[in-house]
């Protein structure tokens, strides 16, 4: 006979010291959990409450400037700055943390449109209503730390002056060259006072103008025809031009995926586009209730932030139809530009009351550095509540937000009147022969033509 | 130029010791994976289709993984007991075991007698380290098992019918003469529960914090212990029961009545979920399985039934009388008789329940509980002298979880757990049949028109709420026997208005839409107005 009964030795299974930790022994045998999926739903309650008791997006605003702010730029080399520009010529350098001003760039006579920093971050571009695009030196960024009091004044590297004035101006990713927006695409040369190249398709000005991320001779434009227009530099010709219902305030290109590009319209809508296939939108963005002045990509490639002249600045998922996240508040008027910091934590809003506003990119998100336990315990929150987040309990608590008044009635307003047109256009539907009235989807519906 | 090789597809070559892995795997893999998953080929909608199928890929990644965990990362591994030749194994005493076993686990088989301090009953807390003993003439007393040693001990001086521990070891309730009380590790009286009234049993629901009890009325308590709110008062109106349970895996209560019912209740409705009739005398004793779908119940006229919950049927009948029932963790059952304890096993995994072993005491002294220790292969009765364990290899999980039960633990993690199973403590409107269905969509209802004697029902339902209405009495000459008559027949008038008005409704809604015949049908719906309608009445 052969007996063996379950004994287990007191050393194996406690600490030999106390500075040791104590043993953790697992087991995911299901029979030893019943109840697990209440006990998982508990918690997917839990987490949700948790979040929106954390949810302090705003840090703080970045005061300075004494006109609206309305572009900026950021330096891939130097995180913790950003450039930016308002409608009297001003041009600062802030340091994100401290959140004051590092530098101030002085020169400009009229309003700055456009600020770009160079690949290597030495140098900035910017161009203004003054009809010149001035080049300056980035001061590096130990002698600035070091000087904590003095702001210090940077002289322009160059002044090249052009017949009109400019609109956007955009470097390329890997390269030496940049392009300007105005009454036609100039492609600049650092050291060149002529620009080296011009484009031009049609006779209205150049708003926007984006080089890709992936492909440096590629750029997107945006004009004030409501075209969107895509360049090659290589063949030095345009190379497709896709027309829509209303004009395009700004286009950002998906760094991760760099066919991709969204477009930031005047009709509160987003819509993404595949560069290679221009018939149709991928994706539709809704949410906002007024014109979408600016986007940014965040360098995951995976979201985006959309500033708009509804005074809110909202945060799309790159294939997600409606906002995860909208921010809001009382001081901050018309938003002009909106940019996602590099390391995908902070969203940087410009607006119209002369301030920048540093947000988090996760407005429950604990800032600093996690010990192992609370990260996994975030993420644990995170998945538990993705999980259950289709309940009704839970959906609730998620998707609750506060909108301001003005924008929640705005937007009821519009599903009123979008819901209106839908059940028109089904009437027309069922009462006509049937495959004589055709709807289109959203995503064609904006779009004119596409033209070569 | 290749080697012909005699497995045809090429994709699924393994070195050899893989494929026998694999092929042990999948029965585990099985249990990890809870269930099938879901058919993704109905959806429509590619982008959820996308995402749904890169979950499953999760799902079976991380079974994969625990199946692998299981097989080689556990520490302990399990008893057993295997007979060689012609011995049978219910013919082995514990004697013989205690002579192959080694010294440590010893001193898990003794007996303690407490001759005059009556019938002993014992609960364990979670883990299995801590023992709670209760003798009716008012003996209450904790030990902790691993070092056989006593905690706590106190004389009451009443009646003591039931013991239970609560979340932790350190409070238990004991269900005395009057009330049930609650006390602390220290003795210290913590709580008199004075709504409870005379309790026979009591019940702990672990996850819920609810403490369950039945009285001598046959009433049913629920009590939050977190906050002390009574969730559920409830008159079962079948009268005093001396059988009460808790089925782990869903939380409802059990209840075996004198008539060979068992009801099953949860603390939220006046009815029970479920009541069956067992047996044709009275219910002497129920236990369930740790996985939710085995219940066993004894009657009177000596015989042992093992149900199926999920469809309510008899698996198997046992002969033989039970005073005592309870199952193991590895799903042993143990049924207590008099002096004599017989335990079953379903051996061959096939939920047929044979004789595995069995342990006669001492010539009159009648078993009145019998529980098996979590995590470990021990039995321990409670009988009319005192309390005796014995060795029952192979009837404990080897395996603990620390952050489910840990019969190590220290005071740290005894704090930190405490405050984890707060926050994970379910809301009593969970407790269902079905636990599973939590997390899941209800399926659409579509609203079905009430049938005539629903409709009437209905009304008499409104009328006879209404009905028993005391009017003020008036004075002066105005509280006439006419008018009061008027008055109720006006009120229950106003009652049935609303009713009789939707009635007239629909009836108004069916006699205008005129019916329109098959042949017209076809027609598109645009033009169907046009087609020549015959009014039907």
């Amino acid at each position: 006979m052969k007996v063996k009964v379950i004994s287990r030795s007191t050393d194996e299974f406690t600490r030999e010291r106390s500075q040791d930790l104590q043993r953790v022994f697992r087991n995911f045998d299901p029979n030893l959990r019943p109840q697990e999926k209440a006990i998982e739903y508990v918690r997917a309650l839990n987490a949700a409450k948790l979040e929106k008791i954390f949810a302090r997006p705003f840090i703080g605003a970045m005061d300075g400037h004494i006109d609206a702010v309305s572009c900026m730029a950021k330096n891939p080399n130097y995180l913790k700055g950003i450039f930016s520009g308002s409608m009297d010529g001003d041009i600062r350098l802030w340091d994100m943390a401290s959140r004051r001003t590092v530098c101030q760039f002085p020169g400009h006579q009229g309003a700055v449109r456009g600020l770009a920093a160079s690949t290597d971050g030495r140098t900035l571009v910017s161009c203004g209503t003054d009809c010149t695009v001035r080049l300056w030196n980035v001061p590096v960024a130990t002698i600035v730390e070091s000087d904590d009091s003095s702001n210090c004044t940077a002289e322009p590297l160059a002044v090249y002056s052009g017949n009109n004035a400019f609109w956007d101006v955009d470097h390329q990713w890997d390269g030496e060259l940049f392009a300007t927006a105005g009454a036609q695409v100039d492609i600049w040369n650092h050291n060149r006072s002529q620009p080296i190249n011009s484009f031009e398709w049609g006779t209205d000005t150049v708003i926007s103008v984006r080089f890709n991320p992936g492909e440096p001779n590629l750029l997107a434009t945006s004009a004030s025809d409501r075209s969107i227009t895509l360049y090659d530099l290589r063949v030095s010709s345009p190379a497709r031009k896709l027309i829509m219902r209303t004009k395009t305030n700004s286009i950002a290109w998906n760094p991760m995926e760099p066919m991709n590009f969204t477009a930031a319209n005047e009709d509160c809508n987003c819509y993404s586009y595949d560069a290679r296939k221009l018939d149709e939108a991928k994706c539709v963005h809704k949410d906002h209730v007024s014109a979408v002045m600016d986007i940014d990509f965040s360098p995951t490639g995976r979201e985006f932030v959309t500033g708009s002249y509804d005074r809110t600045v909202r945060i799309f998922q790159y294939n997600g139809g409606h906002s995860r996240e909208i921010y809001h508040t009382k001081r901050m008027q018309r938003v002009f530009c909106v940019k996602f910091s590099c390391d995908a934590s902070y969203i940087i809003s410009g607006s119209d009351d002369t301030n920048l506003r540093l947000w988090k990119a996760k407005a429950s998100e604990q800032l600093g550095v996690l010990l192992p336990r609370e990260r996994k315990r975030h993420e644990y929150h995170e998945a538990v509540k993705n999980r259950y987040k289709h309940l009704p309990e839970v959906k609730r608590i998620v998707r609750h937000r506060h909108l301001p008044k003005p924008i929640y009635k705005a937007a009821s307003l519009r599903r009123t009147m979008t819901e209106a047109e839908r059940r028109k256009e089904e009437r027309r539907k069922a009462h006509s022969a049937p495959g004589s009235v055709a709807t289109e989807p959203l995503r064609k519906r904006r779009i004119i033509q596409e033209v070569e | 130029m290749g080697v012909k090789q005699d497995n045809a597809d090429p994709g699924q070559i393994l070195p050899p010791i893989e494929q026998e892995l694999s092929n042990e795997l999948d029965p585990k893999l099985k249990k990890y994976l809870r269930g099938e998953g879901t058919n993704l080929e109905v959806l429509k909608d590619k982008k959820l289709k996308s995402q749904l199928s890169v979950r499953e890929e999760l799902y079976g990644i991380s079974a994969k993984a625990a199946a692998k965990a299981e097989e080689w990362l556990m520490p302990s591994e399990g008893g057993y007991l295997e007979v060689e030749g012609i011995e049978k194994p219910w013919r082995i005493n514990q004697h013989s075991i205690s002579s192959e076993i080694n010294i440590s686990s010893l001193k898990n088989q003794h007996d303690i007698i407490i001759p005059d301090l009556g019938p002993y009953t014992l609960d364990f807390n979670s883990s299995g380290r801590y023992m709670a003993v209760a003798g009716r003439k008012g003996h209450l007393a904790v030990l902790d098992m691993k070092n056989m040693s006593l905690i706590k001990e106190m004389q009451v001086r009443e009646t003591v019918r039931d013991i239970v521990f609560l979340h932790n070891e350190l409070f238990f309730a004991a269900a005395q003469k009057k009330y049930p009380y609650i006390y602390n590790r220290d003795g210290i009286e913590l709580h008199c529960l004075k709504e409870h009234g005379s309790v026979l049993r009591l019940q702990f629901l672990k996850s819920h914090f609810l403490l369950a009890s039945i009285n001598k009325f046959g009433q049913l308590h629920y009590q939050d212990v977190t906050m002390g709110e009574m969730i559920g008062n409830i008159r079962t109106g079948l009268g005093r029961s001396d059988v009460m349970q808790v089925n782990p895996f869903n939380g409802v209560v059990a209840l075996g009545h004198s008539g060979g019912t068992v009801s099953m209740w949860k603390p939220t409705s006046a009815a029970p979920l479920v009541k069956m009739l067992c047996h044709p005398g009275p219910v002497s004793a129920m236990a369930f399985h740790p996985n939710g779908h085995l219940m066993a119940t004894s009657g009177k006229e000596r015989k042992i039934k093992i149900w199926d919950l999920r469809k309510f049927e008899v698996l198997q009948t046992i002969p033989g009388h039970a005073r005592a029932l309870d199952f193991s963790q590895k799903g042993l059952l143990a049924a207590g008789n008099g002096s004599f304890v017989q335990i079953f096993g379903d051996l061959s995994e096939s939920q047929h329940y044979s004789r595995y072993m069995g342990h006669s005491m001492v010539k009159g002294y009648q078993i009145g509980k019998v529980l098996f220790r979590p995590y470990e292969d021990v039995l321990v009765l409670g009988h009319s002298m005192g309390w005796s364990s014995i060795l029952i290899p192979g009837s404990g999980e080897p395996n603990f979880d620390t952050w489910v039960a840990n019969p190590y633990e220290t005071s740290k993690q005894r704090r930190e757990k405490e405050v984890r199973s707060l926050l994970d403590k379910l809301p009593s409107e969970t407790i269902m049949l079905n636990p599973s269905k939590i997390g899941t969509m209800r399926p659409v209802k579509k609203k079905e028109k009430q049938t005539k004697q629903e409709i009437a029902a209905e009304m008499e339902a409104a009328v006879e709420a209404v009905k028993d209405t005391a009017f003020k009495n008036k004075t002066k000459g105005r509280n006439k026997a006419s008018k009061r008559a008027k008055k109720r027949k006006e009120l229950i008038e106003r009652v049935k208005r609303p009713l009789l008005e939707r009635q007239l409704k629909e009836d108004e809604k069916l006699a205008k839409k005129p019916k329109i015949s098959e042949k017209e049908n076809a027609l598109p719906t645009a033009l169907q107005r046009f087609a020549s309608k015959k009014a039907t009445a």
